[in-house]
């Protein structure tokens, strides 16, 4: 056994995983978006799981890294939290903040991560959108909405997990990467049962068609915009 | 088109390093990638069609639309885009009603974006079927267009006035 020692609470760890999810599993929270249990390998895109580990010059990914005997970690110190208020900005900053019309409302991890590092949801710095292309993906089930997209590819990853190969994938690059669906015939898309991308995007950028128009008829109460 | 591509296919290797020049073959031969196309090289290389595609749109030099008669290509390099390139291809979009990247639906004009044509100088430039158009305005783009229209026009006049003499 492993023993490693987080925020001054000593625990025993099995290898083979990494340190996120190991200190998720232990109840430890650190602020994450594209991990994903499960997969071969963490994509490491979102930017929002930093901590600081004893003897490493500068905060490291901890989805990144596989726990060792007698690491002493630190989730909350002040170099970790302005990293990840940075990037969690980032992300706000390509996203469109319509909280009220989302059927994410209440359920969404950016709303939780905003809260959880005092962020505000709207930044008054930021005068327009640089991430405005519409609706794209042209799939007989499913709509997908770019400007709520984060980007975590965890839809990616359920569709390959799913089918072996992945029917998603990230089209262009840059603000108007999009995720996007090749196959355009019903018959040869496996997605009539399937729901795997839909259930878990985080910020529902991708939702079924025909429940678009009663998920934003079951919205609760108007919700203000910004904490 | 598609037979072509297939026997070019049997020459390449199934490895997945090889999606990128496949891609680069396939459009030197036909101008464009095809949706057909990069189904047969998904099948070809055992991917999904979504990677190739998503492969192919990340980079730039792959375009999806056949070429027009007429092909347009806005400077958005440093020097056209500070005196104000971006117009200049907006009039052209509008002009024609298509997006750069995209193909009029007569095949006549297609518009396309490139970095940098390396004549600064001029600025705003505009490349019209690789003759250099200098200092580019809004009322040039309407000159140009207008110089097709009535070429085109003519052409259609003469052959008219052709059939009707024989």
């Amino acid at each position: 056994m492993i023993k490693v020692n987080v925020d001054g609470r000593a625990i025993e760890v099995g290898e083979g995983q990494s340190l996120l999810a190991v200190c998720l599993q232990q109840g430890i929270f650190i602020p994450h978006l594209c991990f994903l249990e499960g997969m071969p390998e963490s994509p490491a895109s979102c930017r929002l799981c930093f901590v600081d580990i004893q003897g490493e010059p500068a905060p490291v990914a901890s989805c990144k890294v596989p726990p060792w005997d007698g690491m002493v970690v630190r989730t909350d110190t002040e170099r970790v939290r302005r990293l990840q208020k940075s990037a969690l900005r980032l992300l706000l900053s390509v996203h469109h903040v319509d909280c009220r019309n989302c059927p994410s409302n209440k359920k969404c991890v950016l709303q939780d991560l905003a809260k959880f590092l005092g962020v505000p949801l709207k930044s008054k710095k930021l005068e327009h959108l640089q991430r405005e292309i519409g609706v794209e993906l042209d799939h007989p089930l499913f709509q997908f909405v770019p400007e709520r997209c984060v980007l975590c590819e965890k839809c990616i990853a359920v569709c390959r997990q799913h089918n072996d190969f992945s029917l998603l994938t990230f089209a262009k690059r840059g603000f108007n990467t999009v995720v996007t669906c090749f196959e355009k015939d019903p018959d040869r898309l496996p997605c009539s049962d399937c729901r795997a991308c839909v259930e878990i995007c985080p910020v529902s950028a991708i939702f079924l068609k025909n429940e678009a128009a009663e998920a934003c008829l079951d919205q609760p109460p108007p919700f203000p915009d910004s904490p | 088109m598609l037979k072509d591509i297939d026997e070019m296919l049997l020459t390449s290797e199934k490895k997945r390093e090889n999606l990128i020049p496949i891609l680069q073959r396939i459009q030197q031969r036909h101008a464009y990638l095809s949706p057909d196309a990069m189904k047969l090289v998904a099948l070809h290389l055992g991917i999904s069609s979504s990677e190739v595609y998503g492969v192919a749109t990340f980079y730039n030099q792959f375009r999806f639309h056949p070429p027009g008669k007429h092909q347009i290509k806005v400077c958005l390099g440093t020097a056209c885009h500070v005196v104000g390139g971006d117009i200049i291809l907006e009039n052209f979009e509008r002009k024609l009603g298509i997006k750069d990247g995209e193909t009029t639906p007569d095949r006549e004009f297609s518009i396309e974006r490139v970095a940098c044509v390396g004549c600064c100088a001029l600025a705003p430039v505009a490349v019209v079927d690789d003759v250099v158009q200098a200092c580019m305005a809004p009322s040039k783009v309407e000159g140009i267009l207008l110089g097709f229209d009535i070429e085109r026009e003519r052409d259609e006049r003469e052959k008219q006035e052709s059939e009707a003499s024989q």
